[in-house]
């Protein structure tokens, strides 16, 4: 398949993601939202790394180039785990104080 | 070593009265130290030449740390070593909240005061520019009177403002200069372009203005004389003041000859101005602190004016005047703080009559008055004499218009003299009792001073002569 | 005799600390004695000296002796010696100062002898810092030496107006006498500034033998800016309306200052520099014109007034008005003549006047007095002569000095004298209305005062007695030429301190006869007016007394002078400071600075309202944010492209 359809596919995920997080009020979906942009990431990353490596084992079947794309997405999703958990401790914790989870009530930092 | 003694000794006697647990320790060590750095002053004063101090400190950026003392710093640190002592002895029975860090801080600013008077390193003069600051800053603010953080603010924002002026302006000059080197003698023989020394000026001069104050700059100084403790405002209007107009003689003078010139005209006018408007303000004035600021306004604008007169006879006036007004400010600032504590109140409206009540106290205001406006063989006449001259070879027009100011003078010290002294007695007054004998010393010893330099001033302008001849050879 | 010329200050100033420090733990009795006796010292010193110079001077030679102390002031540019010079003029006035000034001291152990300890001392010690600053004003070698008597007069005039501080008028009166000094003072510092500028020297000697390196420019602003500190301190128009408020003091303090030495201080200046004023024609026909306006113009108020010490007052703004019309038209001896005149009987006068308030009790309404002549004889008769005196009729000694003004006057222009007469009539019709209310009639006072009159005691009148003496044989030592010829001794003895001005300007002579029927004219004038004076106030008996109406309303108001000053300087002068204090200062440039933290203030809270709060906004501000950046990012050339062609 060629890589455009990755590009596009992602740039239509990430979009979502980011309309999401901007419109929607509902913690739990702004967080989906958010692993939905960081999903599309992860997936560009893996296409542009397969097609790096891809095209580098023609010349050479040892090589080693653009697998660095595919140990960033661990790393990434490895983040993401971590940043779940604290996300939906926080927002369990949001739900405990103010009975809703709704974001726009956590605005009191302001003053 | 003289001369760095003349820093560190109290710089450490401030930090030992920071640890100090009883209140009269505190006090002891403070007043020790005071005494011990006006004997060294007084020894600095005795040596006929220039006392130099010179180490290495940050070599990189081309800045030694050079100390130098001629006739000008020589009378600065003499007037800071004798201020120090009698600050200490008149506000010996004054109860202050948190006594050793008081005492501390007070040594503290001396430290950077001095430092500002001997530094010839001008990122050293920098440094001790703002060390001075910083103690006042919080002796403002922790013991001030009850609007004195906004008052402190005010004050942090303008001499802040002031500083950051100067340090662009010494970086300015500091590129130009042949060998990237903050010493005196490179900024000295610095060659600026025209546009370099306007800009550099004027940065430069803002910061010293604001510090003087000159018109119209000075609108922090009378809210910080008035909410400061009056001790604080004793270093701020009797020593503070100076750097300014030291900092014009010593930094601004010979740095910027053409621009000096070219704008010497305006500052003079700007600075008759402020001595006129200030004069009329301080008719008006009902509180004695302000009144006294007010004054102390007028009488600086006139310094500034003589020193920008190119005149040889102003600019040794206005050295001489530097130490004169610091002592009989200071004097003016005791009586005020005792009025305050005796009487409760500052308003001169509900004064009258205390000459009944307290006669020694009378006779010393008395004597103080006539120092504030000048009366000949008082120390002021001195200053004041040769500054007129000064400005009168400049030009007469405004020599006439800066004489107004005597006829003001008078006007506002003797209504303050009339309603604080004389009349019948205030309901205020008649409770009041003399001032006690720390504060007659104090006193006494202020007024004996302003009558010895009144009548014998000329060792003070010998002392300063090889200042005002350094400042014309170049020109 | 150089060497103890420094002791005439001395002497004062030691009385001066002695009192001063100790009038707490000396006695009245000590106090006076020490007072009176350290002025004693210096008189009798300053007879020594006026010995030596009399006799060093030869005839017509100038004797003069500068006598350097130190070096108060030496810069580059000038150097201020410490200095005093001793010759004819300044040792005459020494004479005056330190004769009237003890008579004066010792009248003053009686007069205030009701006073506690302390306040007798401080009295004494003023009194002696007095004399003291008016013997630097006299004996400095310069000017600056002149000027620090000159404030220092001031100083102790100050203090003594409102010696009695309790009494606000009095400390009013006081402040007024010295702001208007300083007003004057404000004339003479410029010229001494001016001088300095031009010569780089205050020296008399040095001043006088470098007047041809002055332009007459010069010189005519010169001698006007000196004649201003004059106008202020000897009270001419206008900043004469000080001397009469300066009455509030005590009665010898004001024949002291207020009119025998201090406020001839003007006249000695002016004689001083006379070669500068013969210099400046200008100068002089101002000096003329001021000092006979004022002449005649106080005169005119001293007409109507009631208070004794304040007819005496105007008497003494006047009478200064003829030395100055004397300096004016050149009549150098003769102003000095007459301010030595004018001492005595002026210091006469005042005395009197204080025997008579300190006889009714503080009472200084001549309307409430009359017939004192039956109580108080010595002062009564002194009195009359004192009058007699200043009135000019032969041979008391205000007949001479006047004379020689008016005289001198005449010969420069016939207007001065004729209006100089008008006012030496006008002097006689209000001293003798002054000394018929007072001493002649029915007394008008209340029994318990009637009571209580008595003679003063000795203290008090032999000053009196010696004054009178004075009075009236001071004149012969300047008899003038047409009745004896090569008499006027004055003359001789000033000569030399006048010569360079007498070789300057041609000599004007009145022949004898026209001398003759013009003294005749006015001395029959004169006791035409006398006696209509005491006839017409002889039978005053206080009733029917009647509103002052038209001119003898705006003369009983002294013109109204003071209204008009308050009006045209002091109100605006505090209405422009009040300005400054509550529009300019606060609203105005404290708005400014305040100005410049509220925007900043107000800056922040607008940019604050970004900081919603609202996650979703910081997210929208953050990817709005990335697409301008990613757009700056491709599109970089561009922009450098833009913003080169901007600047």
């Amino acid at each position: 398949m060629p890589i455009q359809y990755y590009i596009y596919f992602c740039l239509a995920l990430f979009s979502i993601g980011i309309i999401g997080v901007l419109t929607r009020k509902n913690a739990i979906i702004v967080f989906m939202c958010v692993e939905l942009m960081l999903n599309a990431v992860n997936l560009l990353l893996v296409a542009f790394s397969k097609m790096h490596h891809g095209a580098a084992l023609a010349g050479n079947p040892a090589t080693t180039v653009g697998i660095d794309g595919q140990l960033f997405v661990f790393f990434i999703m490895v983040v993401a785990a971590a940043e779940v958990s604290v996300g939906l401790a926080i927002i369990v914790m949001m739900y405990r104080n103010t009975h809703s989870v709704d974001i726009n009530f956590l605005n009191r930092l302001k003053n | 070593m003289t001369a760095l003694l003349l820093i560190l000794i109290p710089l450490a006697a401030g930090l030992v009265s920071f640890a100090m647990k009883q209140d009269s320790a505190a006090k002891t060590i403070s007043l020790l130290a005071s005494v011990v750095t006006l004997a060294l002053a007084l020894a600095a004063v005795a040596t006929p030449s220039a006392i130099v101090y010179d180490v290495a400190w940050l070599n990189d950026l081309g800045s030694r740390f050079t100390l130098k003392m001629d006739g000008l710093s020589k009378l600065l640190a003499l007037l800071t070593a004798v201020a120090y002592p009698l600050i200490f002895v008149a506000i010996h029975r004054n109860e202050y909240k948190k006594t050793a860090s008081f005492y501390g801080l007070m040594l503290l600013a001396q430290a950077g005061l001095m430092g500002v008077f001997l530094a010839a390193d001008v990122l050293l003069f920098y440094f001790f520019w703002e060390l001075a600051l910083i103690p006042v800053y919080f002796l403002s603010s922790i013991w001030g009177g009850e609007k004195r953080i906004a008052v402190t603010f005010k004050f942090f924002v303008y001499t802040f403002l002031g500083s950051l002026l100067m340090l662009a302006g010494i970086l300015l000059v500091y590129f130009q200069t042949a060998d990237h080197s903050f010493a005196m003698k490179a900024f000295y023989e610095v060659q600026l372009s025209g546009a370099q020394q306007t800009v550099a000026f004027w940065l430069f001069f803002i910061a010293f203005a604001i510090k003087m104050p000159i018109f119209p700059l000075h609108t922090w100084q009378p809210d910080a004389y008035e909410q400061s403790p009056t001790a604080t405002t004793m270093v701020l209007s009797g020593i503070m003041v100076k750097m300014g107009l030291f900092a014009v003689v010593r930094w601004l003078l010979p740095v910027f000859p053409q621009a000096t010139v070219q704008f010497g005209n305006l500052i003079m006018i700007l600075s008759i101005i402020g001595m006129l408007y200030a004069s009329l303000i301080a008719i008006r004035q009902d509180d004695i602190k302000r009144l006294i600021a007010y004054s102390s306004i007028a009488h600086i604008g006139l310094m500034c004016a003589a020193l920008f007169s190119g005149s040889k006879s102003g600019t040794e006036g206005a050295m001489i005047q530097m130490f004169s007004h610091g002592v009989n400010v200071i004097g003016m600032w005791i009586i005020a703080d005792q009025l305050e504590q005796k009487l409760g109140t500052r308003k001169l409206s509900e004064m009258g009559g205390l000459a009944q009540k307290a006669p020694a106290m009378a006779v010393l205001l008395v004597v103080m008055a006539l120092a504030n406006i000048a009366l000949p063989l008082t120390n002021a006449f001195i200053g004041e004499f040769l500054m007129f001259s000064g400005i009168f070879q400049h030009n007469m027009w405004m020599a006439v218009a800066a004489l107004i100011s005597i006829i003001l003078a008078a006007v506002y010290t003797l209504n303050m003299v009339q309603k604080v002294i004389y009349g019948s007695l205030s309901p205020a007054s008649s409770t009041a009792v003399d001032i006690s004998g720390n504060v007659k010393l104090a006193l006494i010893i202020i007024a004996v001073m302003i009558i010895v330099f009144g009548v014998f001033p000329q060792p003070m302008i010998e002392l300063t002569r090889d200042t005002v001849a350094g400042l014309f050879v170049k020109k | 005799m150089s060497k103890i010329a420094f002791l005439v200050p001395l002497f004062p100033l030691l009385g001066f600390l002695i009192n001063g420090l100790g009038r707490k733990s000396l006695s009245k009795s000590a106090i006076g004695i020490i007072g009176s006796g350290a002025i004693l010292l210096s008189f009798l010193t300053s007879c020594y000296l006026f010995t030596q110079v009399a006799a060093g001077a030869g005839e017509g030679q100038r004797f003069e002796t500068v006598v350097t102390l130190f070096n108060f002031i030496s810069v580059d540019a000038f150097t201020i010696p410490f200095a005093f010079q001793v010759d004819q003029l300044s040792v005459l006035f020494l004479l005056i100062i330190t004769g009237i000034g003890f008579l004066i001291h010792l009248y003053s152990t009686a007069y205030m002898k009701d006073e506690t300890a302390d306040h007798f001392g401080r009295y004494f010690a003023y009194l002696n810092l007095f004399v003291f600053s008016m013997l630097l004003l006299v004996m400095g070698a310069n000017y600056v030496i002149m000027f620090i008597g000159w404030e220092g007069v001031g100083l102790c005039s100050y203090l003594l107006i409102g010696y009695w501080f309790k009494n606000n008028d009095y400390n009013y009166a006081a402040k007024k006498a010295f702001i208007m000094n300083r007003i004057g003072d404000l004339g003479f510092l410029l010229a001494v500034f001016w001088l300095l500028f031009r010569l780089g020297t205050v020296n008399y000697g040095d001043v006088f033998a470098n007047v041809d390196k002055l332009t007459a420019a010069d010189i005519t602003g010169i001698t006007t800016l000196l004649f201003i500190g004059a106008m202020g301190k000897s009270a001419q128009i206008p900043l004469y309306t000080w001397l009469p408020d300066a009455m509030a003091g005590p009665t010898p303090v004001s024949a002291l200052i207020h009119a025998a030495t201090m406020v001839t201080a003007g006249i000695y200046m002016i004689a001083r520099s006379n070669i500068l004023y013969t210099l400046a024609p200008a100068t002089q026909t101002l000096v003329a014109v001021i000092g006979l306006a004022t002449a005649v113009f106080a005169a005119t108020i001293a007409l109507k007034q009631n208070d004794i010490k304040k007819v005496l007052a105007y008497s003494t703004v006047s009478q200064l008005g003829y030395m100055f019309l004397g300096l004016g038209v050149g009549a150098y001896t003769g102003a000095v003549f007459h301010v030595m005149t004018h001492a005595f009987f002026k210091a006469l006068l005042f005395l009197g006047a204080g025997s008579v308030i300190h006889a009714m009790h503080h009472e200084q309404d001549i309307r409430k007095m009359g017939n004192l002549k039956k109580y108080m004889p010595v002062t009564h008769i002194t009195f009359l002569l004192a009058c007699l005196a200043i009135a000019g009729i032969p041979p008391f000694s205000g007949f001479f000095s006047k004379d020689e003004i008016l005289a001198a006057a005449f010969a420069v222009n016939p207007l001065y004298y004729y209006l100089g007469v008008a006012g030496a009539l006008m002097t006689a019709f209000y001293m003798f209305r002054l000394y018929t209310m007072t001493f002649l009639g029915n007394f008008r006072g209340t029994q318990e005062q009637e009571h209580h009159l008595h003679e003063s005691s000795s203290a008090m009148t032999i000053p009196l007695v010696v004054l009178a003496v004075l009075s009236v044989v001071g004149g012969f030592i300047g008899i003038p030429e047409a009745f004896v010829a090569d008499s006027h001794w004055l003359e001789h003895f000033l000569a030399p301190v006048f010569a360079e001005s007498a070789k300057l300007s041609e000599a004007h002579h009145l022949s004898h006869s026209q001398e003759y029927i013009m003294m005749g004219t006015a001395t029959l004038l004169i006791l035409g007016v006398i006696v209509y004076a005491v006839n017409r106030f002889k039978k005053y008996t206080g009733e029917n007394e009647q509103e002052e109406q038209g001119l003898g309303k705006v003369l009983a108001n002294k013109w109204y002078i003071d209204e008009l000053y308050n009006a045209v300087i002091v109100n605006p002068l505090n209405a422009i400071a009040g300005f400054c204090k509550n529009v300019v200062e606060k609203s105005g440039i404290d708005g400014a600075v305040n100005g410049v933290g509220k925007l900043v203030a107000y800056g922040s809270r607008q940019l604050r309202l970004v900081q919603s709060g609202q996650v979703s906004s910081y997210v929208l501000i953050m990817v709005l944010s990335m697409v301008v950046f990613f757009l700056i990012w491709f599109n970089d050339a561009t922009i450098i492209r833009f913003f080169n062609k901007l600047f």
